[in-house]
């Protein structure tokens, strides 16, 4: 019998470790039982998740199991074989699971990515062993061309062209650099890659090592990822025990080694030559392109860049044939992505789907639709990079070219759900607020244009807004992108320009009429107490930390608009609804 | 103790009372590597909780890079601290997922609660409040790691809550 834990950092937070202790203290001594740790198989919203495979092989999958859940799964399902109803996922939930097409994700909650034996009994390494059998090692390149697979950071530039260039490039010297700084506030796959399988990315990255002929890869982490850090770290060195990393890898004349590098915080450094700075050492700004690091890269030597999600995929690739990769997804974007659903929706966590099918899906059948059963606005996508795409265009395919026809763009992956309570010009005060800080400060235009559209945003929201602010913005929006070196400047703008033309309506109704529609913007609110329906209980009275609310006990009471700051403490503790936003 | 690198008592090490040993092994073991300044700085950090200035001015004249370009890395990366924090570091997540979620509510009870704001420490030297980008936990919005644990699902009363169990746990330590 096995049992398996989910331990991701996401598992983790919602109490996994608990649930650990109880088990592997009831386990102990206990020979028949295999008691694994396993990344996260990305059914976040019912975790901590304890997957329970009997002697048959057959699985049950438990959610939400705490201490006391866990102490009962033992003592009846673990000792006596009696199956509890109560704590298994519901099928309605596994659906979650099986509308997926997991080809990145294949392990993540399968093995435990501490032990490489488990990733090679699932066929680990073979992709490796396939690659240096090839007599001409430009086979590799010819197999991830065939699969269609593009790089999965965002921008969907073609792997194998990245992967020629750097081949082609002149010296011995080269490197494999893997982008694991993700820096999209709203995403997560890359961790959970790294923590539930890290050996696929490393496998994936010593491939691209014998594609361009590199002996050296460096992981770029970011410093918030410990968990995923410590598991690399674990892997790396496995795989060097085992002969997967190292000299003369499984007898061959191919030697590469793999370090890891943690990121200090950047978002720019998801920018290839950022980050090659940032790895140099020195402040991670952009430099202009040409050259492409696969000509001047780490250290002005060639170097490929790819994101932890691309190097997933390729292992895959190189032990099924770049056919059956292309078998996936539509005709310009093939394969599957991976996507961090979160936000407002029932059923939040890391989903893989082939590309081609619709955000709709990926919302209502996989995950479950959106909390509350509120009506969705839209969902976000890419990140301060990308846009909001509103509930009218739900039945867009997911594929490169016809996200980016919206306004958004694919992006690595974070996919954020809104509903009617979510105020779009504040989502895109948010997102501006998040690029202003984060913009290097090389470039003036990014520098002061963000700046600048922060102001107008703040003024906005706050009832200062003026006539001729949408339009403002607009210009602001095109000069930086005109003005501005790299991506991250360049697509600054972006949420706002893609509130500004599905929302304009919100953004007027903050400007002129100095309303709020989702009533999210505190500054345009105004609180009333409808005196029909008061009690006058005094309980909001009570918790008005200004003393704005009047009146007798069991009369109904007042709100004082001169002195109440609107911080909606009396919408929140009124057991009557008789507390009114407008 | 290491008390002044300069010999001359002028740099910002002389009378701080900082034991700077750790420092100059830190950089003994990776500093000679070319383009790890970072790291230096990372394991330094590690260390005092953040980067103080004699550190730096050590840092500086064991590996020769100039003071000027260590402050401007280190205050380039948000990782990266020039004051000290209190015992329990807040990470309070800011990310998409967590503003959507209502973070900015969070932020106002930790606020409340401990009475200080974004980047400042209590007057006890308990505890140190610090939006961060995103802790990439978006399924458990809203979320902070306090001392590299996670606590997710947050609602003011929660968080509140999880402060005055630390809080009532030092204070009991205190006590002993």
């Amino acid at each position: 019998m096995e049992i398996r834990v989910g331990m991701g950092s996401c598992g983790m937070a919602a109490g996994a470790k608990k649930t650990w202790d109880t088990l592997s203290e009831l386990c102990q001594g206990k020979a028949n039982i295999s008691l694994l740790q396993v990344g996260c198989n990305g059914m976040c919203f019912a975790e901590p998740l304890v997957e329970v495979i009997d002697g048959d092989g057959k699985s049950y999958l438990y959610g939400r199991v705490d201490e006391k859940a866990a102490a009962e799964i033992f003592a009846q399902h673990i000792t006596d074989g009696i199956v509890l109803e109560k704590y298994l996922v519901s099928e309605e939930e596994l659906a979650f699971l099986t509308k997926q097409t997991r080809i990145a994700l294949r392990n993540c909650g399968i093995i435990d990515p501490e032990n490489i034996e488990h990733y090679v009994a699932r066929g680990g390494y073979a992709g490796l062993k396939k690659a240096l059998s090839f007599a001409d090692k430009s086979e590799i390149i010819e197999m991830v061309k065939t699969a269609g697979l593009r790089g999965r950071g965002g921008a969907g530039f073609p792997t194998w062209f990245k992967w020629q260039a750097a081949k082609n490039s002149r010296g011995d010297e080269k490197y494999i650099v893997c982008n694991a700084d993700e820096g999209d506030p709203g995403a997560f796959m890359d961790r959970s890659l790294l923590e539930g399988d890290p050996h696929t990315v490393i496998e994936g990255m010593i491939i691209a090592g014998v594609a361009i002929g590199a002996r050296e890869g460096i992981f770029y982490v970011r410093a918030e990822y410990p968990v995923a850090i410590k598991r690399l770290e674990i892997a790396i060195r496995q795989a060097e025990e085992a002969g997967f990393l190292g000299e003369h890898i499984l007898g061959t004349d191919f030697s590469f080694s793999l370090r890891i590098k943690a990121g200090a915080g950047a978002f720019v450094c998801g920018e290839e030559t950022a980050l090659l700075a940032s790895l140099e050492g020195e402040r991670g700004m952009p430099r202009l392109k040409p050259p492409f690091p696969a000509e001047r890269g780490y250290w002005q030597k060639p170097s490929n860049i790819n994101n932890v999600e691309t190097y997933a995929n390729v292992p895959w690739i190189l032990a099924n044939g770049g056919e059956a990769y292309a078998a996936m997804g539509t005709e310009k974007s093939k394969g599957t992505k991976v996507f961090a659903l979160a936000g407002k929706i029932k059923r939040g966590g890391l989903v893989e789907v082939p590309m081609g099918i619709t955000l709709r899906q990926v919302v209502f059948d996989i995950g479950g639709g959106i909390q509350g059963d509120k009506a969705i606005k839209g969902v976000q996508m890419g990140g301060p990079s990308g846009g909001c795409i509103p509930e009218s265009l739900l039945d867009t395919p997911i594929d490169y070219d016809s996200i980016m026809k919206t306004g958004a763009i694919m992006g690595s992956g974070g996919m954020i759900v809104m509903d009617e309570t979510t105020c779009m010009v504040n989502m895109a005060q948010f997102f501006m607020d998040f690029t202003q800080k984060e913009s290097c400060g090389k470039c003036t235009h990014c520098r002061i244009g963000t700046t600048r559209m922060l102001e107008i945003l703040e003024r906005i929201v706050t009832g200062d807004g003026k006539e001729g602010d949408i339009e403002l913005l607009e210009e602001l929006a095109s000069a930086i992108k005109d003005g501005a070196l790299c991506g991250l400047g360049n697509s600054a703008p972006n949420p706002v320009l893609s509130t500004i033309r599905y929302f304009r309506e919100e953004y007027e109704a903050h400007i002129q009429a100095k309303t709020c529609p989702a009533k999210q913007c505190k500054d345009l609110l105004t609180y009333e107490i409808k005196q029909d329906k008061c009690t006058g209980c005094t309980l909001c009275a009570l918790k008005c930390p200004v003393n704005a609310i009047s009146g007798e006990k069991k009369q109904p009471h007042m709100i004082n608009q001169d002195v109440c700051t609107k911080c909606g403490n009396c919408y929140t503790v009124c057991r009557f609804g008789a507390v009114e936003v407008k | 103790m290491m008390v002044c690198q300069c010999k001359k008592g002028t740099c910002a090490a002389a009378g701080s009372g900082l034991d700077l040993a750790p420092v100059a092994e830190i950089v003994a073991q990776y500093g000679k590597e070319p383009g790890s300044l970072i790291t230096v700085l990372q394991k330094t950090q590690d260390i005092y909780g953040y980067l103080p200035a004699a550190a730096l001015s050590l840092i500086s004249t064991e590996t020769g890079i100039r003071l000027a370009k260590i402050m401007g890395v280190a205050s380039f990366y948000t990782q990266f601290r020039l004051k000290p924090v209190g015992k329990y570091l807040i990470m309070l997540c800011q990310g998409t997922a967590c503003h959507v979620n209502g973070s900015k509510d969070i932020e106002a009870a930790i606020e409340e609660e401990l009475q200080i704001h974004d980047g400042e420490t209590t007057a006890d030297n308990l505890f140190t409040l610090n939006n961060v980008a995103c802790l990439g936990c978006c399924s458990l919005a809203p979320v902070m790691m306090i001392n590299g644990e996670t606590y997710g699902r947050l609602t003011g009363a929660k968080a509140k809550e999880i402060l005055r169990e630390l809080r009532k746990k030092e204070e009991a330590e205190g006590v002993e």
